[in-house]
């Protein structure tokens, strides 16, 4: 089975160079506002599946609407009209919404404190 | 003298195209990266198979290149002979003998396996345990298998035919109404495989996945599942466990321990415990399934489940931290 093998990993490799160079949906570099890895960010995003409950652009399949749509979120002052719209705030409320606001429907959601720093700095890359 | 732009590209892109075919063979749905007896057998069958074809391919066309430069013509009834009748036919017979010899390996029947049975329905997978044809366990979508032992599979529909398929561990079969069929799969390596039904069956078709997990401690699972729900503990888990009776839920699902006793949707008794949710749609956890509470006919419409769109915030989170909590 050692050609399969060979055959597999040949075609990671170039598929790995393929998507290298279109992956358009990528997180935008320019102005990072948050400390933290917004590309991670966005991965948890996709992991977590926050996409069953908000649309939130540039995450694939993100386009529930029992909550607020993301877009733009970068240049919202308030986190659900309630929060002024800082990283540190904005990671606390993507980890646990409801210590925050207590009559919000959005649940606490799995997430390390690391990875919430990384999932606000995602949002705050929204324009 | 190098090849024209046009053929270079068309060579680049052949070559590329294979390889990110290829990309897509292992991980927890392949049936190029086997887990199990079966699954092994197709995929030598189909390598061996891969590299005949690939032999005599490349033996007609030295044939053809060889045939277009001789300067003169042959006389050709010997060649045609030993290349288009005794070649095929020793290796065809070859290839058949050795394809009925691997895939006589495939569903042997072992004498006392543990039995599941697997009810396909628009767009999720009923699974009973089976002891002596009776059920002891009642779940749905996220089958927990022991290691290293032959699972017979006992498979059959509710509605339309569905195809139950785990590639990684082999063959897929269909779930026909009115029939039952068998197969035996045998995972030989711990871990998570990802099946997917087979065969166009409605809307949702492509949301219809499961899981197939294989585990060293297989009784220990099984003894946890059998056990009833376990009860709320904090005040946000018992409003859930109330809200989820008055808002009918019980009317289509079982929590076994409550009052809810339905049979039309996946039984929730140890719902906190999946993997997955709505047949491998989503992960899960609150969130999914407070999303999934609220908007199921959004994530999957025309799903036998309602979006349950009238609930305050705070009685979503509920139902949500109560059912993450049936572990
Ligand atoms: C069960 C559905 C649900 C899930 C899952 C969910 N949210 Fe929310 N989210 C909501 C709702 C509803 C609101 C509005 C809350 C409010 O105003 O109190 C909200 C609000 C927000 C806000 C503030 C939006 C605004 O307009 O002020 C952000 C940011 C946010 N969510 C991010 C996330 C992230 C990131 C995830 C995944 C880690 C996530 N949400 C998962 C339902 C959800
Ligand atoms: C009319 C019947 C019906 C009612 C009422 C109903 N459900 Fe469902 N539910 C279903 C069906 C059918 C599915 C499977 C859908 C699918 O995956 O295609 C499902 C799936 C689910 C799942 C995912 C289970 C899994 O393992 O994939 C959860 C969780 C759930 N329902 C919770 C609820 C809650 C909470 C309520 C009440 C607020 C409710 N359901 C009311 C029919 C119903
Ligand atoms: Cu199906």
């Amino acid at each position: 089975m050692t050609v399969a093998r060979r055959l597999v990993s040949t075609g990671v490799a170039a598929s790995l160079l393929l998507a290298a160079g279109c992956d358009r949906d990528a997180a935008p570099q320019t102005r990072i506002v948050a400390d933290g890895d917004p590309g991670h960010g966005r991965q948890l995003i996709a992991e977590v599946a926050c996409g069953v409950c908000h649309i939130i652009p540039g995450v694939r399949g993100a386009a529930g609407t029992v909550g607020p749509s993301l877009a733009g979120f970068a240049e919202r002052n308030l986190i659900a009209g309630v929060l002024p719209n800082t990283p540190s705030e904005l990671a606390r409320w993507v980890r646990d919404a409801p210590s925050l606001v207590p009559e919000t429907a959005m649940p606490p959601m799995p997430l390390s404190e690391d990875e919430a720093v990384n999932v606000a700095a995602y949002l705050l890359t929204l324009r | 003298m190098s090849p024209p732009i046009s053929s270079r590209c068309a060579r680049a892109a052949a070559v590329v195209g294979a390889a990110a075919a290829l990309a897509a063979c292992d991980g927890p749905q392949a049936a190029l990266d086997p887990a199990g007896p079966d699954a092994e057998a197709i995929s030598t069958i189909a390598w061996v198979m891969f590299g005949g074809a690939a032999i005599v391919f490349i033996v007609v066309l030295v044939a053809v290149a060889w045939a277009l430069r001789a300067r003169r013509a042959r006389e050709g009834r010997g060649l045609i002979i030993a290349g288009g009748v005794v070649f095929p036919l020793v290796v065809l017979t070859a290839l058949l003998v050795f394809g009925l010899t691997v895939s006589s390996r495939i569903n042997a029947e072992p004498d006392d396996a543990l039995t599941i049975r697997v009810t396909g329905k628009q767009w999720w997978w009923q699974v009973d345990y089976l002891d002596a044809g009776e059920p002891v366990l009642t779940t749905a979508n996220d089958i927990v298998v022991p290691v290293g032992a032959p699972v017979r599979f006992v498979l059959t529909t509710d509605d339309v035919i569905h195809s139950f398929w785990v590639p990684s561990l082999g063959g897929k079969l269909d779930m026909i109404p009115g029939r039952i069929n068998e197969t035996v799969l045998q995972a030989d390596v711990a871990g998570a495989y990802r099946g997917q039904c087979a065969e166009f069956c409605g809307d949702q078709h492509a949301l219809m996945a499961f899981t197939v997990a294989a585990t060293d401690d297989f009784a220990a699972w099984l003894a946890a599942q059998q056990r009833p729900a376990a009860e709320p503990v904090t005040d946000l888990e018992a409003r859930g466990a109330a809200l989820f009776l008055e808002n009918g839920c019980g009317a289509c699902h079982t929590i076994r321990g409550t009052d809810a006793d339905g049979t039309i949707g996946p039984d929730l008794t140890h719902v906190g415990g999946r993997p997955t949710i709505a047949a491998g749609t989503l992960p899960n956890n609150q969130g999914t399934l407070a999303g999934w509470i609220a908007d199921a006919q959004a994530i999957k419409p025309g799903a036998r489940m309602p979006s349950f769109d009238r609930l305050a915030g705070p009685e979503l989170r509920a139902l949500a931290a109560y059912l993450a909590s049936l572990e």
